[in-house]
């Protein structure tokens, strides 16, 4: 029985080796400068690369940081500090669901809302604003776990100096549990920048270096779909290629997450 | 500026930002609620139960999309779910300090993945090689066997139901083993201790002890892992076929799942109603994801707080 269970253990942590060894192997040959720095060429012309994509994604994992970490950290503090009321489950519960949602729901919604409606074409701005609400649910209930471990004595030490209650958050709460508010944000940013479904009905994709946030922008996850989704083997290739930038990018930002509960922990 | 009138001022900010989360919530059901009615209207509970998806007749009926996410979730959670239990128990129970957390950490990296990477390893690794040997190879054992031999019959192209949920099942498989392992963890070690007190050895103290104690939350981990399956979209899109829109018995035919409709057919719906009945499939996905996660959280919340996890 122990072997079975430990064959299942094995298996599973195996499978991991096995899908990032093939993106390695396969995505190696991809990768050379004009593969950041080039833009995607039509098949049949040699050479191009993913430079679009990869300044897309930083735009759009940015932005989205920018807008959905502020709300996040809001939504904890309102959450664990004031809890008085009836809002404060209401946000979390709300949170925990939006956290449910099939990504692609997202998508169709920051469509009608945006793409359709405020906007009135393909942006930027709406695949960063989808992105972001993806965000805002780990962020917040990350956020939340770290400042309940914040001891209660140092918040009443504060209140008892005679701190109004916004200098308790501001300068005691949020310092105590920085760390952990690095590790939520590293942890929605990874998550955030592998997204696929709700890019595909906001951002669009873009064959062309933008910044232009009211226009189409390119992002990897897009880039790799329409490569993997394409008859060229030059593009598979490509699409590996792709994915070991994007896997490597998350790589690093998980290591750093580690590196950053270690120092939590001390 | 008194610092009462900041603390207001804070409050005030703080909570605006907060509510946010539940007006995005609510906006997001409002609209697609309103975006679907068109379509709700229209076909009513046919949309469904019929498979007619003909855009030039403007019919629509998503029963073949609805089949095709149902079969491969089922798949999914029939394979992931015993590994999962498995690696959970052996990691929990089983595993030697050193290696627990090293493993539990590389299972636990899976799910930082992205679903298209994912999508890109089944396409070219794992449909090849179902293509090649595992599939004419189920086809010759298990697809002689009657009426279970259906499930295994007629050509094989690879990109099928069967690798929709093959690839979904790689997929929840970091979610589950996290979620039964803290279920796992939050058994109460007097529980194991009385059984091996008892004279038990230490699997049937798992079996007899362990696991119906944690019985709830495993379930619960399962239900969340059917919601992720379920409005799980790119990897599926990549290599689940996205062409047949027949309802059969056979896994090897090429299948198509509600998300995968959304996110191909979306950019290029230019009829109303074809609009509508995308939207009212993400209602679809919107619905059973509020349902599903509402119900899973209570169970595990459940098995959580302690002893009362024992009933049921």
């Amino acid at each position: 029985m122990q072997l079975l269970l430990g064959i299942a253990a094995f298996g599973a942590a195996a499978l991991l080796v096995i899908v990032l060894g093939y993106v390695i192997v396969r995505g190696a040959p991809a990768l050379n400068r004009a593969f950041f720095t080039e833009r995607p060429l039509p098949f049949g012309v040699e050479g191009g690369g993913v430079g679009p994509a990869v300044v897309g994604s930083v735009i759009l994992s940015v932005l989205a940081g920018v807008l959905a970490i502020p709300i996040g950290i809001a939504s904890a503090i309102f959450v664990t500090e004031f809890r008085s009321g009836r809002l404060a489950p209401a946000v979390r519960f709300a949170a925990e669901l939006i956290a449910g949602l099939p990504s692609i729901v997202v998508g169709v919604f920051v469509w009608a809302f945006l793409v359709r409606g405020l906007i009135g074409n393909y942006a930027a701005l709406a695949g960063a604003i989808a992105l972001a609400i993806i965000m805002v649910p780990i962020v917040a209930r990350t956020v939340e776990e770290v400042l309940r471990l914040v001891p209660q004595s140092l918040r009443e030490a504060g209140l008892a100096l005679g701190a109004p209650r916004w200098r308790v958050v501001l300068s005691i709460v949020l310092p105590t549990a920085r760390a952990g508010i690095a590790t939520a944000v590293i942890l929605a940013v990874a998550r955030a920048a592998g997204e696929t479904a709700p890019l595909l009905l906001t951002a669009l994709g873009n064959a062309f270096f933008s910044t232009d946030l009211l226009r189409p922008i390119a992002a990897l996850p897009l880039q790799i779909y329409q490569y993997a989704a394409s008859p060229y083997d030059d593009w598979h290739t490509k699409a590996w290629g792709a994915s070991l930038v994007l896997v490597g990018v998350i790589a690093v930002l998980s290591l750093a997450l580690r590196l950053a509960i270690r120092r939590g922990a001390r | 500026m008194t610092s009462r009138t900041a603390d207001r001022v804070f409050t005030a900010s703080v909570m605006a930002l907060a509510l946010l989360v539940p007006i995005t919530l609510a906006g997001i059901t409002l609209l697609i609620v309103l975006d679907s009615l068109p379509s709700v209207q229209r076909f009513g509970l046919d949309f469904l139960v019929t498979s007619r998806w003909d855009p030039v007749h403007a019919a629509f009926g998503a029963g073949a999309y609805l089949f095709g996410t149902l079969v491969t979730t089922t798949i999914a959670i029939v394979l992931a779910a015993p590994v999962a239990v498995g690696a959970a128990i052996f990691l929990t129970e089983y595993a030697p300090r050193a290696i627990r957390g090293p493993l539990a950490f590389l299972i636990e990296l899976l799910a930082y993945i992205p679903s298209i990477v994912y999508g890109l390893w089944g396409l070219f690794v794992l449909v090849p090689l179902f293509r090649a040997e595992i599939d004419p190879f189920l086809q010759r054992t298990v697809g002689q066997i009657p009426v279970i031999g259906a499930l295994f019959s007629g050509s094989i192209v690879g990109t099928d139901l069967l690798m929709g949920g093959v690839i979904l099942a790689v997929m929840v498989l970091p979610l589950l083993v996290a979620v039964i392992r803290e279920v796992l963890l939050a058994v109460p070690s007097a529980q194991r201790e009385g059984m091996i007190g008892l004279g038990a050895t230490r699997w049937e103290a798992i079996a007899g002890a362990v696991l119906p104690y944690a019985r709830v939350g495993i379930i619960g981990a399962v239900v969340l892992a059917v919601a992720r399956a379920f409005g799980e979209t790119m990897a599926v899109t990549l290599v689940a076929g996205n062409s047949s829109t027949t309802i059969g018995p056979s896994l090897f035919t090429p299948g198509y799942t509600m998300a995968s409709a959304i996110a191909n057919q979306f950019t290029e719906a230019s009829d109303p109603l074809h609009f509508s009945a995308l939207v009212e499939i993400s209602l679809v996905l919107l619905v059973v994801g509020l349902v599903i996660n509402a119900a899973a959280r209570l169970l595990i919340r459940r098995v959580a707080s302690g002893p009362q996890g024992l009933v049921i």
